[in-house]
């Protein structure tokens, strides 16, 4: 659309429609400050921080403990991980279903109810989940199965970061199977299949990379959010496996430090930009395998 | 894609209908779960932060005694940021998206931009406080204030906007263009005058969207400064402040439970600000989305 | 004229904006729980440092601020480390501590040109604690503790202290190295040898002894430790552990056995303040305020008011930097 060009403009409007062009291209270039800011500022603190610390040790060592000076980073991924994998065993599951249930079986009416609920449920800011989790998660589900869970604990860290990202999740895989058109669903009913064959074997496959997509991008989120886990998993790097035991995520970690001011060019300063680099690295790649995949169903259809 | 075509000489029995009802039940509950979680997240913090409310709650000062605690200083904090940050992202925004949307041309400079926009509304939003502490904070030495709270936030939400602008924009017919270009007017004046008053309500429920993101977000400003214990409102933009999902942290973090319920409340006043700010999203999409059919 | 139903005005948008902005920011001052009479004192305080002295700290600036409604105090508790990191940096006036300041530190601020003054206005006994369920321990020797505590220990349960004790794990809690509770216990107790002293760091470790209280109370066997202020403000929650010396056999730290120095993790609470500071006159009266009534605001806390030769040392240290 912005390459239609018209000969009919008026001369003398010339010099303030260039200004004003002007400046518009400099707050969608200011949009591009922001990345270069994010990308020099972790940089270089993290440069100055493996001025310090072996990269390798970093990368490869599972001993995290800044005050003895060991900065393998494994713990703390253990921690974000673990934790990511258990949301995405809540909201995979539970969110691709609710998308198969909202976009074939549901009548308006309860689409029309459902949605916006869940479009609240999304909106609820992460603090509140972590409340959530310490006062009634733990208390009342982690403690009815494993009575002796600890209070902090990455199973309950875990539920309620699904809880988070579950709308996402469904409302994403949603909309990749409605814009599956109608013609293939009828071919299938066309042929005699039940409604739940056309959905599984017509309707998801046609939306899979929709739905990869969003897993992807909830799998992103999960391992961005910091709140949650902060409140709900507390501050133990370790790798445990027990769900009733305490972990530490790499943003918790970054709260902690940032909370008590570690003074800037000390090592512990540099290592939360180090680990904020991890993340923007882990996040940044997710984000583009999904956005790749959305690319490759809006092709299709 | 493959479509599997069902053989024709199947058997409709009552085991595959029965198959049926019971998969359309497994469906709704797995819906369902989304939903119950929803009402007992807020059950339970209704049945906890229901007590706490009071006048007095919402015009004290936090305390280290849970009776005399209240949420001002966090309450004021939430709102000064909240105008802050939209007075700055929404001229940047609106304008970029404006740029993008009716005066780029279609090369590859303009889709790495758009590409960058979409990456940047993905980034969580601890990486915008780590940068809003070495920016804001230290290198433009901002320190502990509002100011740097405020310019953090608006990074944060900026893509928001840009990316919510765009579709708004997009959402209006083409012919209104070309009409007012046709009968003389400049580029400029055909998007002020004519694509902008009809986009507007779209704008206004992005920019609404985004700042209630923005709002609940706790992260980006314990990194970037908000401080611990804050008996005062800030009067300029220099002050120390907080926020209302600090002050929510900070209690949920007291073991004592008369703290937790303090923090409930604090949740229900947030909640409550985040519905009004959706309420008034939703509002104005309707009054005018069907005016634009 | 015929006018597009779809166009809006925008007066129509920014009227109510301003009007919110307007009302917000004209809106009155809150109303105080005491109507502070407007002592005309105005000014900013920055406070930082230990989290155990930080419950003495905000005591007393919330009094001083209901008292003067025009001044603003901020406390943090960036731990003892942290707070004088800042005070270096010239970030705060006043760092909280619940130990002496090291040379290091006094070094930084000798090279930054910072002048201050020790002011004592406490005393701590530093509680060891339990989940209420460990019924098997009630008194615990400085041996057990460092077993538990050094750095690099791998005790895993409370068998591997003592054999006489079941084989539960140990949930281990304590504060971070930017805590002063973690210099004065890794000193005393857990790395007296070291030059260096540190604890165990496999371990929850937190600045904010709010966690640790959480965590403590939420497992079992687990142990922990902390200014005993937090132990007095959570006592349904925690059971506390005696503390043996060697020497003395089992004390409980109380009031008096910390006060006369019989409990023998007692420790001194200081706040530090800059001199340059003091020439403000908010900073001079809200440290004033603080000194006159510092037993009143340590034992409201629950920590312990300091000895009459302390007492005497600070009159003598205010009028010496006010007078």
């Amino acid at each position: 659309m912005a390459t239609e060009t018209f000969t009919l403009t008026s001369h003398r409007k010339r010099p303030v429609e260039r200004a004003i062009k002007i400046a518009l291209f400099g707050c969608a270039a200011f949009s591009v400050l922001i990345t270069v800011g994010i990308i020099y500022t972790l940089l270089v603190d993290t440069i100055t921080f493996f001025g310090n610390v072996s990269i390798v040790d970093f990368l490869t060592k599972a001993n995290w403990s800044p005050q003895s000076g060991s900065f393998g980073v494994l713990e703390l991924v253990w921690g974000t991980m673990i934790i990511t994998v258990g949301a995405m065993l809540v909201a995979g599951p539970l969110g691709v279903a609710t998308a198969v249930y909202l976009s074939e079986y549901a009548p308006a009416r309860v689409r029309r109810v459902v949605k916006p609920i869940l479009e609240i449920l999304a909106g609820v800011p992460t603090v509140v989940f972590g409340y959530f989790a310490l006062n009634f998660i733990t208390p009342e589900l982690m403690r009815a199965i494993y009575s002796d869970c600890g209070i902090f604990n990455w199973g309950s860290a875990a539920l309620v970061l699904g809880l988070f990202i579950l709308p996402t999740v469904a409302s994403l895989s949603e909309d990749a199977m409605r814009a599956v058109p109608s013609s293939l669903r009828q071919a299938g009913y066309g042929l005699g299949s039940s409604k739940l064959r056309v959905s599984m074997r017509v309707v998801l496959p046609a939306a899979l990379s929709g739905v990869v997509a969003a897993l992807i991008l909830g799998i992103s989120r999960a391992v961005g959010e910091t709140m949650a886990v902060t409140i709900a998993a507390g501050a133990t790097p370790q790798i445990a496996f027990s769900p009733c035991a305490s972990v530490q995520t790499m943003t918790a970690y970054i709260v902690q430090v940032a909370g008590g001011e570690a003074s800037t060019g000390s090592v512990e300063y540099g290592s939360i930009f180090a680990l904020g680099s991890t993340l923007f690295a882990i996040t940044l790649l997710l984000n583009s395998l999904s956005i790749r995949f959305v690319k490759r169903f809006r092709e299709v259809y | 894609m493959a479509v599997r075509i069902e053989t024709l000489t199947r058997r409709r029995s009552w085991t595959t209908r029965f198959g049926d009802r019971l998969a359309e039940a497994s469906l709704l509950a797995a819906t369902a779960v989304g939903l119950i979680a929803l009402t007992v997240l807020l059950w339970t913090v209704l049945d906890q932060g229901a007590t706490a409310l009071n006048w007095p709650f919402i015009r004290n000062f936090a305390s280290r005694i849970p009776e005399r605690a209240g949420i001002w200083p966090p309450l004021v904090g939430t709102i000064y940021l909240m105008l802050l940050v939209t007075a700055a992202s929404f001229p940047l925004g609106v304008g970029a998206a404006i740029y993008l949307e009716e005066f780029a041309p279609r090369n590859r400079l303009t889709s790495a931009i758009e590409t960058n926009i979409a990456n940047l509304a993905a980034v969580p939003s601890i990486i915008y406080g780590l940068l809003g502490l070495a920016l804001f904070y230290r290198a433009m030495n901002l320190g502990r204030s509002l100011l740097t709270g405020a310019l953090t936030l608006t990074l944060l939400v900026l893509p928001v906007i840009i990316i919510a602008t765009r579709e708004a924009l997009r959402a209006v017919p083409h012919s209104i263009r070309l009409g007012a270009m046709a009968l003389g007017a400049t580029r400029w004046e055909a998007v002020y005058k004519q694509v902008l008053p009809i986009a507007i309500p779209g704008i206004m429920t992005g920019t609404i969207l985004g700042l209630s993101r923005a709002i609940g977000e706790t992260a980006p400003l314990l990194v970037a400064g908000a401080a611990a214990f804050v008996a005062f409102t800030p009067d300029h933009l220099l002050d120390a402040y907080s926020a209302l999902p600090i002050q929510i942290f900070d209690w949920v973090r007291r073991p004592q439970p008369d703290f937790q319920a303090l923090a409930a409340g604090a949740i229900l006043v947030l909640l409550a600000l985040l519905l009004t700010m959706n309420a008034i999203a939703i509002v104005i999409r309707n009054r005018y989305y069907r005016r634009n059919r | 004229m015929f006018r597009d139903p779809r166009r809006i005005d925008i007066a129509k948008i920014l009227a109510p904006v301003a009007l919110a902005t307007l009302l917000v920011a004209c809106g009155g001052e809150p109303t105080t729980s005491t109507g502070g009479e407007g002592s005309g004192l105005s000014g900013e305080i920055a406070v930082d440092g230990s989290s155990t002295v930080f419950p003495i700290a905000q005591a007393v600036a919330e009094d001083f601020q209901i008292e003067n409604p025009e001044v603003k105090v901020s406390v943090g508790f960036a731990g003892t480390g942290g707070g004088f990191e800042a005070f270096c940096a010239g970030d705060t006036q006043i760092s909280n501590a619940s130990r002496a300041i090291e040379p290091e530190e006094a070094d930084c601020l000798k090279k930054a040109g910072i002048g201050y003054t020790e002011f004592q206005i406490g005393v701590d006994g530093l509680a060891i604690v339990t989940h209420p369920d460990t019924e098997w321990v009630d008194c615990i020797t400085f041996e057990q503790l460092q077993a538990i505590y050094a750095p690099g220990s791998k005790v895993e349960t409370w068998k591997d202290v003592d054999p006489s004790w079941p084989d539960e794990p140990l949930k281990i809690f304590g504060p971070d190295p930017d805590s002063g509770t973690y210099d004065y216990f890794a000193e005393e107790v857990a790395d007296p040898d070291a030059e260096e002293p540190a604890t165990r760091d496999d371990m929850t470790q937190s600045a904010d002894d709010n966690v640790l209280v959480q965590g403590v109370e939420g497992e079992q066997a687990s142990i922990g430790y902390f200014g005993f202020a937090y132990y007095q403000e959570n006592v349904q929650g925690l059971k506390v552990i005696e503390v043996d010396d060697g020497e003395s056999g089992c004390v409980e730290p109380s009031a008096e056995t910390v006060k006369s120095n019989t409990y023998p993790l007692s420790r001194p609470l200081f706040f530090y303040v800059a001199n340059d500071a003091i020439e403000q006159d908010v900073v001079a009266q809200f440290v004033n305020f603080w000194v006159a009534n510092s037993a009143d605001y340590a034992t409201a806390v629950g920590y312990i008011e300091v000895s009459q030769d302390a007492e005497l040392a600070n009159d003598e240290a205010l009028t010496q930097l006010t007078g």
